[in-house]
């Protein structure tokens, strides 16, 4: 094994070592603990452009690494392939951008920040990466347990209440999960993903229903944290409560609850599944589609624009859901490429909505937290160049931002939010040719896309007008460099997502075939021998 | 002996839930350490019930003579995960309280 092979588990190892060296310093050597936190983070996104390489690479598309050296079905597998890595990419850059977004003044907020925002990416990763049921619980405590500190971040009264009602949730969600889990081993007798796509067919007929019944119990567990109608009310309370760089990296958090129906819907009840095919898919597309309406309505009652983002994340997930739960090839890659723009869109859009929210006249600004939250920060350590100076022509950076966030989150040409929502729409009217699917669903799937981006559309000219034009009295508000360049950051790579369009949708379309003819992922997992030579690889994640 | 834990697992989740959906944050930390009591036991009990086996392979490689060690150990992960978040929901808990006054779920009492 070449060192190049343990590059697989360095996504999870470094935020580990990196979170836990920083509890050794006080929140005094906040310089020393930001930089450290920037390094890792940097490395993470450098790491995760090298595995996306190698899982791009021809030739190679899953990389198997047996953590503590056990053969698949025994032992935990960390798998690395075009879909994984993707998503540790997306993650890691979401990350950097909030992180550099933070380093402003959110940083000093609360303790541990920098510690808990590292274990979060760990957590993340980790879920990215595992191929065992029970591994993805344990990373999905790690992260949901990271997020209850963040989410608290800077309290204030209404942060404490979201966020206590976010913790219930996900608790509660949790025994779903183990419950699930539980029921799976017990029918199946493994936990790893790949093992039970070998032997969910074969479950006897008499037991399918306790397989069903476990998979049910999962994907609520998972529909919860991508935030499904009616799974959703806590979510846009909390993503709006949450200060904005951990709101922003919070974008990822739903997202993992589709990766794992992206990855295990296809997998576990995909066509190879015998009696027990296309299980739930119903469930996903018209759940989705419920979620698309719920989420778009809540886009046009918003009155605020941390609630407006939040709401646009429900139709976000509602439209992954429903593509996952149409299960075909081109509508999943459209998908992925929609994930991934419409990710990057609300990141972007949280760090934004602080900036654009300084320049509210603040009688206005009631509903918003931020303003509140600085209260006490600003009063005590505010020396002249903490505030830096008002970056020239602010209000139309900021202007043009959120310009920019509107037509990607109405999915207007020209950026990438069009070519996902296109990519999506198309794929749906050709399903007539491979007739996997009620035509008719189609149908109504596209319609509602148009209209929830008609409704995203409509609350983004009045929220901009709102801001940018009505004020009679302008306040120019105070905006340091590094607190516009992540979002101008962000916007650029949806950019760089349409003007090559060609090579994503082509890595997009390769995802989405390995997802839905997953015998080589199986077979990946399960072949790859324990190396005979003295193992020299400790497990630091396996279970307790 | 799997009536009487099924009779348990039903009771403590039963109870749970309807702590949970009580209004004070108290009575949802007791509610949610039942249901993770329950939820305990249904891993446990997922490995089929035997009495007086080990779960260790010794001597004889005849696995009915053994209990299933893997739902032992995911207990113990689950029993550790939900220790911890339980105490740091406590915290938060006590945090809310401190901050509003009011130990109601939403930080106000209902008019």
């Amino acid at each position: 094994m070449r060192l190049a092979d343990h590059l697989v588990i360095v996504p999870v190892i470094l935020p580990l070592v990196t979170g836990a060296f920083l509890l050794f310093f006080d929140e005094r050597r906040r310089g020393f603990k930001a930089a450290v936190n920037l390094f890792s983070t940097a490395l993470l996104v450098a790491t995760a452009v090298v595995l996306l390489n190698h899982a791009d690479a021809s030739g190679v598309t899953t990389a198997v690494y047996l953590v503590g050296n056990w053969p698949a079905p025994f032992g935990i597998a960390l798998v690395l392939d075009r879909l994984s890595a993707l998503m540790l990419l997306l993650a890691s850059v979401l990350a950097l951008a909030a992180l550099v977004f933070s380093l402003a003044r959110w940083h000093r907020a609360g303790p541990h920040f920098h510690t808990l925002f590292q274990l979060l990416l760990m957590g993340v990763d980790g879920a990215f990466l595992t191929a065992d049921l029970f591994n993805l619980f344990v990373f999905f405590e790690i992260l949901l347990a990271a997020s209850y500190g963040l989410v608290l971040h800077g309290a204030n009264p209404f942060r404490v209440r979201a966020g206590m009602h976010y913790i219930v949730i996900n608790l509660a969600a949790s025994s779903l999960f183990l419950i699930g889990v539980a029921l799976v081993y017990g029918v199946t007798g493994t936990l790893n993903m790949a093992d039970l796509a070998v032997r969910i067919p074969a479950v006897p007929p008499d037991r399918q229903a306790l397989v069903e019944a476990g998979g049910a119990l999962l994907g609520v567990a998972f529909l919860v944290k991508a935030g499904m109608w009616p799974l959703s009310f806590w979510l846009p309370n909390a993503y709006m409560a949450a200060a904005a760089p951990v709101a922003a990296v919070f974008a990822i958090l739903s997202k993992v609850g589709i990766y794992v129906l992206l990855r295990l819907s296809p997998l576990l009840f995909g066509t190879g599944a015998g009696a027990m095919a296309s299980f739930g898919d119903e469930w996903l597309l018209v759940g989705g589609m419920a979620t698309i309406a719920f989420g778009a309505i809540g886009i046009l009652a918003s009155q605020a624009l941390g609630r407006l983002a939040g709401y646009y994340i429900l139709v976000s997930s509602g439209t992954l859901l429903a593509a996952i739960g149409v299960a075909d090839i081109a509508v999943t890659s459209g998908a992925l490429y929609y994930l991934v723009s419409s990710t990057l869109t609300i990141g972007a859009f949280f760090l934004l909505i602080e900036l654009v929210e300084r320049a509210r006249d603040p009688a206005a600004a009631v509903l918003s937290v931020t303003m509140e939250a600085y209260g006490d920060e600003e009063d005590e350590e505010e020396p002249e160049e903490e505030v830096g100076i008002a970056i020239p022509g602010t209000l139309a950076a900021l202007g043009a931002c959120f310009g920019v966030c509107a037509l990607l989150i109405a999915g207007l040409p020209p950026l990438s939010g069009f070519i996902g929502k296109f990519a999506l729409v198309a794929a749906l009217f050709n399903l007539t040719a491979t007739g996997s699917t009620v035509p008719a669903t189609a149908w109504i799937l596209a319609a509602l896309l148009l209209i929830a981006g008609f409704a995203a559309l409509l609350a983004m000219m009045r929220e901009g007008i709102r801001t940018f034009w009505a004020p009679l009295e302008v306040i120019v508000p105070r905006v340091r460099v590094i607190e516009i360049a992540p979002v101008a950051a962000l916007l650029c790579l949806t950019a760089v997502l349409s003007v090559g369009g060609g090579p994503a949708m082509r890595y997009m379309d390769a995802t989405a075939r390995a997802l839905h003819a997953p015998q080589a992922y199986i077979g990946a997992v399960l072949s790859t021998p324990a190396r005979t030579a003295a193992p020299d690889t400790q497990s630091p994640e396996a279970r307790p | 002996m799997e009536l009487t834990l099924a009779i348990g697992i039903g009771v403590l989740v039963g109870s749970g839930v309807w702590l949970l959906l009580r209004p004070r944050t108290y009575q949802v930390i007791i509610g949610l350490s039942l249901i993770a009591y329950g939820v305990n036991l249904f891993i446990f009990s997922m490995g089929r019930l035997r009495a007086g086996q080990p779960p260790i392979l010794e001597g004889t490689a005849d696995p009915t003579a053994y209990a299933d060690p893997v739902p032992q150990a995911l207990v113990l992960t689950a029993i550790v995960i939900g220790f911890a978040t339980t105490a740091l929901f406590l915290v938060v808990l006590l945090v809310s309280r401190g901050l509003t006054g009011s130990d109601h779920v939403d930080g106000k009492e209902p008019r």
